[in-house]
């Protein structure tokens, strides 16, 4: 006695979050059913495993002629084929479009190419993302990626248009596209200990303060690219580690302010060459495509590794760091430049703490910057 | 002559990719209407191409408008090879040919390729302009307006109800002709589609022609079937009722009441405003005769304040009760087909006036307005199996055999007229057919009938007495000593005057102003009975053979699980039997409902065969235990406390197991009279079963096994659920198809019963759970329908709508039972119960007025209720495609229906030869019904509606293959286009003093 067939279709569409969040992640049908039986639908409701199975075939089969859909949002709005209330679109959206953090951390800063995807299975045994999620993540930020790669405008905005995403989920897209384009490089051990929100916060910052579309809306450029001028702009800063008298200088206003202030003040005191000379060496190399990548590793490597292993907390590094960039502004030898550069390395020592610091500063960035634009 | 159709293609989006190299497509259209191409420049690489082109102009007879669709074509243009075809739409032009529906097709509809299913949408523009036919001899019908619903719409009043109209149309089949075999797949679907698209537009036309001729301006009830009967053809058969359909003024027109508008108002204006051809001297029918009672509505009726606009649709009289049922004499008009017009029309008007069909007319509709009918007699139904003949036309012949046994069975119930004819349905194998027919005999009240003024008298002494309308219908319409069929009579336990029978079966919706206990309950006989295969005649006749018995099998069942439930009457009662290769499936739906009027059932009382043996004995007590039990939780759930139950004790077993000489289960008890005659039929109050056999064992293991619904859920297969009136308005249609596979070739009768019977009630057990967020909910108009489309496979298809209500409320108060049961049912019901009210008041004018402002009070708050619970619904702003209901009832819940656009009434056929690509049958199978909703869904909203009410889908034909990896599918389905308010927009006025009682009355039913 086999069921032949089994269809059930409704005018509206008929869904169940529950099952819909299944199938993203990647069960088979029989494997949702399981899962579902014991959640407790047999509970709360007389259903046998027949019943359940039909249920989630339908909806499946539902999924599946919708995805199609799902891969150009705005379609879902207009098409004739499914009726879905709007609320209903919006979930259907960004359920699809959700990834998780586990898998997306380690595609951050790779080619999402089809050499990647083959590596798809390695990351699904390692991350434990079913293979079927995994693809399905993985297509969608190549589907992003693609469309907004040519786009011109603020990246959030435009992800968020094309692909009718919410703001967060719109943010942690550009971030992963940020990533992809510059492909930074972001799967070394030593940066492992970053979790994704931790980088898309970095993306975030290097967004609205790096690229050319931070610097000018209007420009016929796009946010997915660091503004070349600026970053040659960065090799002035090389006078602060190859002039002695400056070096001396700068060291000098920084201690002065910093003593009394820290625990690590002692520390901070020996290694200040150290620590400068590291910082304003990532910084003019970055007109360098293949340093661009490496900007990360490179920056625990050169200036966090040696704070961490003084113990500095995050409150050290914020003091810092203001009070290094305050000091080469009074130096006046280089423009404030210098601020946007240095503010987004507090990021990596203890990020949900640091955040919050990044965050309150994040006004004054806005104005160094502008006023940096003013005197070029 | 004339009319001129215009068509101008504005734009496309989300085309399919048709040029692999570029990714793109260079689209352009071919527009064509009858023999005349237009085509639109190509729009070169793009997937959202931009026409905007001109308006294309046909100049073209009325006739092909009612005949044709316009066939809009897109195609890819290729420079070196033939262009690529996209998709076609068709687009009825139907709706547009009468004066108040839809007066332009706007909007975008899906590109359908019966190979690729919907690839991207097309934005079109459609009108019409349409001169005058007045030639008496013109072949179109342009104007009558065509309702699947089976009431009358909403918004209109039925001055005269005209009778039964039905029409076919044959044609070969373009799958069968020889230039298939060169042909693709597609050309051959498209020439299907586009044929059967011209054979309903041609048969609307034709129906129309006769409706025409009868006087009348519409057809209610319409309802077209397929069928195909393999190589000797294609046929395309509708029957609907005629009437003379008067719009009700809106607003201010029923605030007035004038004394003379309405009367006029109808069938003259079309004639003024251009559109509608003029009736000539077909139209005194329409001021004449009946003015006496068309005179009660407008000299009595006060508007209901609470809806000011709000139809009063009602049937005031019945003029012409003839029945143009037109059996063509001679073979040859049949195959003639298309052309026969002239001859056809001579051949109508002689047989029109057959006497037979003037004393018993027929009428497809389920509903009636209050005091139309008289007295139900019960169902009536009859099958006739036919061969099939290349030579001879099937459905002609079965057409002419086929009538005549209804009237027949009619006449031996003595029984006035056949008041709803359920569809003649067909279940086709190879070159057998079933033709049923079935019905509920029923007297209609002669008032309503001008041709029944001449024994007014006579009747009027017999019928008129104004028994309360709550139980009137259920009396007997027969006399005592002269009964069609046994039936154990009692006096009406309402009005204590006349008799009633013990139990009633009706294919009828239950009328708004019954008075009934508890809920209704949905109650399903399923029978599958071996049948050898055979071959023609002999195949034919074995078929017909087993007929009767499946007949008797399945009005058993559903007596004993009426019983189970305690009930004592069916509604909506629908019986199908399909024919397979080896066996025979016999499916019988209804809803089961406790009449106050009837006496309470009696229980099921078991009966062992052999009595002295222990191990039997204790058996049946068991199995009694486990009845009993069944009964009295059924009672519960379904609320059955019938109010005044008097010495009369439900479900007391006066056990007469010695009883041997029965058959071995009875289905009827009988009066006392007929005891003696008939020894089948015992004096007792319980019911008995007999466990003699096994069979007999499995009949009640099945009867138990009968889950009911989950808590929160009630379902039926009428138009609206006895004793729930309070609906909200979310709602979700739905569709579901289910084929089984039969494993096993050599089942048992027992076994297969079984099979199928799980297969049942695995299919309904599956929508409560899909559909459990709804709870509390209804499932309403359940439609099953079963085919065998192969060896070992058996088919269902199910349409149904779930509804939501408010349970707090589901208390009635059973005083104010009658009023307000009409007025929580439908709109136009509460219209319908008030006319009652008043027309009654012209009779006896006493009680009236009185009975009207009762029932105005009783009924606002309820209604309000509705609609405070309706605020509560989603709302679907910002979409950029508008939001068509659809539902297969007459009206939506919460909603008023302002308008109607149009019939909608599409066929189409997809097929594929990526069967598993496309996800197996099911796959293939669910994208299709998703498409053909959707296509439903974009005609209706281009014709500017948004619902779709009494949607069905009559045919669901799928063949497949998965050797060769094919499937083909055909669907055919149908419903009214409608434009819907929210009742709250209009209800401003004095609703705020409503809405306080409606609170307090609310929580009244709430503690």
């Amino acid at each position: 006695m086999a069921v032949e067939l089994d269809v059930f279709v409704g005018n509206t569409i008929i869904m169940s979050e529950e099952v819909y969040q299944l199938w993203l992640d990647g069960y088979t049908v029989n494997d949702a059913v399981k899962v579902r039986m014991e959640g407790g639908v047999l509970d709360e409701f007389d259903a046998k495993v027949d019943v359940v199975l039909s249920d989630t075939m339908d909806q499946y089969r539902t999924f599946q002629m919708c995805e199609r859909l799902l891969h150009s949002p705005t379609k879902l709005a207009n098409q004739l084929l499914f009726q879905i209330p709007p609320h209903r679109q919006a979930t259907l959206i960004e359920r699809y479009y959700a990834f998780d953090d586990v898998f997306v951390r380690e595609v951050l800063g790779k080619k999402l190419s089809k050499g990647t995807k083959k590596d798809l299975d390695d990351i699904s045994a390692k991350t434990g993302v079913m293979l079927k999620s995994c693809r399905r993540q993985f297509d969608n930020f190549k589907r992003v990626f693609k469309v907004v790669e040519e786009l011109k405008g603020p990246l959030v905005e435009n992800i968020r248009q094309h692909f009718l995403l919410s703001d967060k989920l719109a943010r942690d897209y550009a971030a992963i596209v940020f990533f992809a384009n510059n492909r930074f490089e972001t799967g070394k051990r030593k940066l492992q200990y970053l979790t994704f929100q931790d980088l898309a916060f970095c993306a975030g910052q290097l967004i609205n303060n790096w690229t050319v579309g931070a610097v000018d809306n209007m420009v016929e450029d796009m946010d997915v690219d660091l503004d070349k001028d600026f970053l040659q702009e960065l090799k002035e800063l090389k006078v602060l580690i190859t002039d002695k008298d400056l070096l001396d200088q700068h060291k000098s206003l920084v201690c002065t302010a910093l003593r009394g202030k820290t625990k690590a003040f002692n520390e901070m005191e020996a290694n200040f060459k150290n620590l400068s000379r590291g910082l304003v060496n990532i910084a003019t190399k970055l007109t360098n495509t293949k340093d661009v990548r490496d900007f990360f590793i490179d920056l625990v490597e050169k200036f966090i590794e040696p704070c961490r292993s003084d113990h500095w907390t995050a409150a050290d590094m914020k003091l810092y760091l203001t009070h290094y960039t305050n000091s080469a502004h009074i130096l006046d030898t280089f423009k404030s430049v210098t601020v946007i550069f240095m503010y987004l390395f507090c990021t990596f020592i203890s990020p949900a703490r640091v955040t919050l610091f990044i965050f309150s500063s994040l006004a004054f960035l806005k104005f160094s910057k502008a006023a940096w634009l003013q005197e070029s | 002559m004339p009319g001129k159709l215009k068509a101008k293609i504005v734009a496309g989006r989300h085309l399919p990719v048709m040029d692999r190299a570029s990714d793109l497509t260079d689209a352009f259209v071919e527009v064509k209407f009858g023999n005349t191409t237009f085509k639109t420049d190509v729009y070169p690489k793009s997937l959202n191409p931009q026409w905007n082109s001109e308006w294309f102009k046909f100049e073209v007879d009325d006739e092909d408008l009612q005949d044709e669709p316009l066939q809009i074509t897109v195609l890819d243009h290729d420079t070196y090879s033939a262009n690529d075809a996209i998709g076609k739409v068709y687009i009825d032009i139907d709706p547009l040919l009468y004066s108040e529906a839809a007066s332009v097709i706007s909007g975008w509809f899906p590109i359908y390729d019966t190979i690729h299913g919907i690839r991207g949408e097309i934005n079109v523009l459609v009108k019409v302009e349409l001169f005058n036919d007045l030639n008496r001899f013109r072949q179109s019908s342009c104007g009558v307006k065509f309702f699947c619903t089976t009431s009358i719409p909403k918004g209109y009043r039925a001055a005269i109800v005209h009778g039964f109209v039905e029409e076919l149309v044959v044609n070969e089949d373009p799958e069968y002709q020889w230039i298939d075999r060169i042909r693709t797949p597609r050309a051959s679907n498209e020439a299907r589609q586009r044929l059967i698209f011209l054979m309903s537009g041609e048969l609307q036309r034709k129906i129309g022609l006769k409706v025409l001729e009868m006087g009348g301006n519409a057809v209610v009830g319409y309802l077209q079937c397929f069928d195909l009967e393999g190589e000797s053809g294609l046929v395309v058969r509708a029957i609907g009722t005629a009437c003379t359909l008067e719009k009700l003024s809106s607003g201010s027109g029923t605030h007035t009441h004038p004394n003379t508008a309405p009367a006029s108002n109808a069938c003259n204006s079309p004639s003024k405003d251009g559109k509608e051809p003029v009736f000539g001297e077909d139209l005194p029918s329409s001021s004449g005769p009946s003015t006496p009672f068309r005179a009660l509505p407008t000299s009595s009726s006060s508007p209901p304040p609470f809806s000011p606009s709000k139809p009063c649709s009602r049937q005031s009289s019945s003029s012409d009760t003839d029945l143009s049922l037109t059996p063509k004499t001679g073979m040859g008009s049949g195959s003639m087909g298309k052309d026969a017009g002239p001859l056809k029309t001579l051949l109508r008007q002689q047989t029109q006036t057959a006497l037979e069909q003037r004393e018993f007319p027929f009428f497809t509709l389920t509903s009636f307005p209050s005091g139309f009918l008289l007295h139900v007699g019960g169902v009536v139904s009859a099958r006739s199996v036919k061969l099939l003949d290349r030579i001879h036309n099937p459905g002609e012949s079965s057409s002419r055999t086929h009538n005549p046994n209804v009237a027949s069975t009619r006449r031996r119930i003595g029984v006035y007229s056949l008041c709803h004819v359920r569809g003649l349905s067909s279940s086709v194998l190879e070159e057998v057919c079933i033709l049923s027919a079935s019905g509920t005999a029923a007297i209609l009240n002669p008032r309503y009938m001008r041709e029944g003024c001449l024994d007014l008298g006579g009747s009027d002494q017999r019928f008129e007495d104004p028994s309360p309308s709550s139980c009137g219908f259920c009396h007997i319409p027969y006399d005592e000593l002269n009964m069609p069929f046994p039936a154990q009579l009692t006096y009406c336990f309402h009005c204590r005057r006349q008799k009633v029978p013990d139990v009633l079966f009706t294919t009828i919706d239950l009328p708004s102003d019954a008075a009934i206990a508890g809920k209704g309950c949905f109650i399903q006989a399923r029978l599958c009975r071996l049948k050898k295969k055979g071959q023609g005649e002999a195949n034919a006749t074995a078929i017909s053979n087993q007929l009767p018995f499946m007949e008797y099998e399945l009005h058993t069942q559903l007596m004993n699980k009426l019983k189970l439930r305690s009930m004592n009457a069916l509604f909506g009662l629908r019986i199908q039997i399909s024919v397979g290769e080896n066996m025979l499936l016999g499916l019988a739906s209804a809803t089961g409902v406790y009449l106050t009027a009837l006496p309470a059932p009696g229980g099921i009382q078991i009966a062992g065969k052999t009595p002295g043996d222990l191990n039997t004995e204790q058996h049946i007590l068991n199995i009694q235990k486990r009845i009993n039990d069944t009964i009295a939780k059924n009672k519960e759930f379904y609320e059955v406390n019938p109010p005044d139950l008097t010495e009369e004790v439900v479900g007391s077993p006066i056990p007469e197991p010695r009883l041997r000489s029965r058959l071995f289960r009875s289905h009827s008890e009988s009066s006392d009279e007929l005891s003696e005659l008939d020894l089948s039929h015992g004096k007792k109050d319980a019911f008995v079963l007999e466990v003699d056999d096994t069979d007999a064992v499995e009949d009640i293991h099945s009867l138990l096994t009968d889950a009911s619904p989950p808590k929160g859920f009630y379902s039926c297969n009428t138009e609206t659920m006895p004793g729930i009136y309070n609906w909200t308005s979310a709602l979700q249609m739905f569709t579901s198809v289910r084929v089984l596979r039969l494993s096993n070739a050599n089942l048992s009768n027992q076994a297969l019963n079984k099979v199928f019977t799980d297969l049942c009630e695995n299919l309904l057990k599956s929508f409560y759970f899909k559909l459990r967020s709804m709870i509390p909910c209804c499932l309403s108009h359940l439609v099953f329908s079963v085919a065998v489309p192969e060896e070992d496979l058996i088919q269902v298809a199910v349409t149904a709508v779930a509804m939501t209500f408010d349970k707090d409320q589901t208390q009635e108060k059973p005083a104010e039972k009658p009023i307000t049961k009409g007025c929580s049912e439908a709109e136009d019901q509460l219209q319908f119960s008030l006319e009652l009210c008043t027309d009654s008041s012209s009779i006896n004018s006493q009680s009236s007025s009185k009975n009207s402002v009762s029932s105005l009070e009783h009924s606002s708050p309820l209604t309000e209720g509705r609609s405070r619970s309706l605020r509560s619904s989603r709302s679907f702003g910002g979409s950029s495609v508008s939001v068509v209901k659809m539902t297969p009832l007459s009206f939506l819940p919460g909603t008023r229906i302002v308008k109607y656009v149009g019939i909608i009434n599409m066929f189409f056929i997809r097929e594929t030869t990526s069967l598993r690509e496309e996800g197996g049958v099911s796959g293939f199978l669910h994208s299709f019904v998703a498409e053909v909703f959707a296509m439903v869904r974009a005609h209706v909203a281009a014709l500017g509606g948004n619902a779709v009410v009494s949607y069905s889908m009559k045919d669901c034909v799928l063949m497949e293959n998965p050797n060769k990896n094919q499937c083909q599918c055909l669907i055919n389905v149908s419903g009214d286009a409608v434009i819907y308010i929210r009742e709250t927009d209009q209800e401003v006025t004095g609703s705020t003093a409503n809405i306080g009682l409606s609170c307090t009355s609310s929580a009244d039913g709430a503690t």
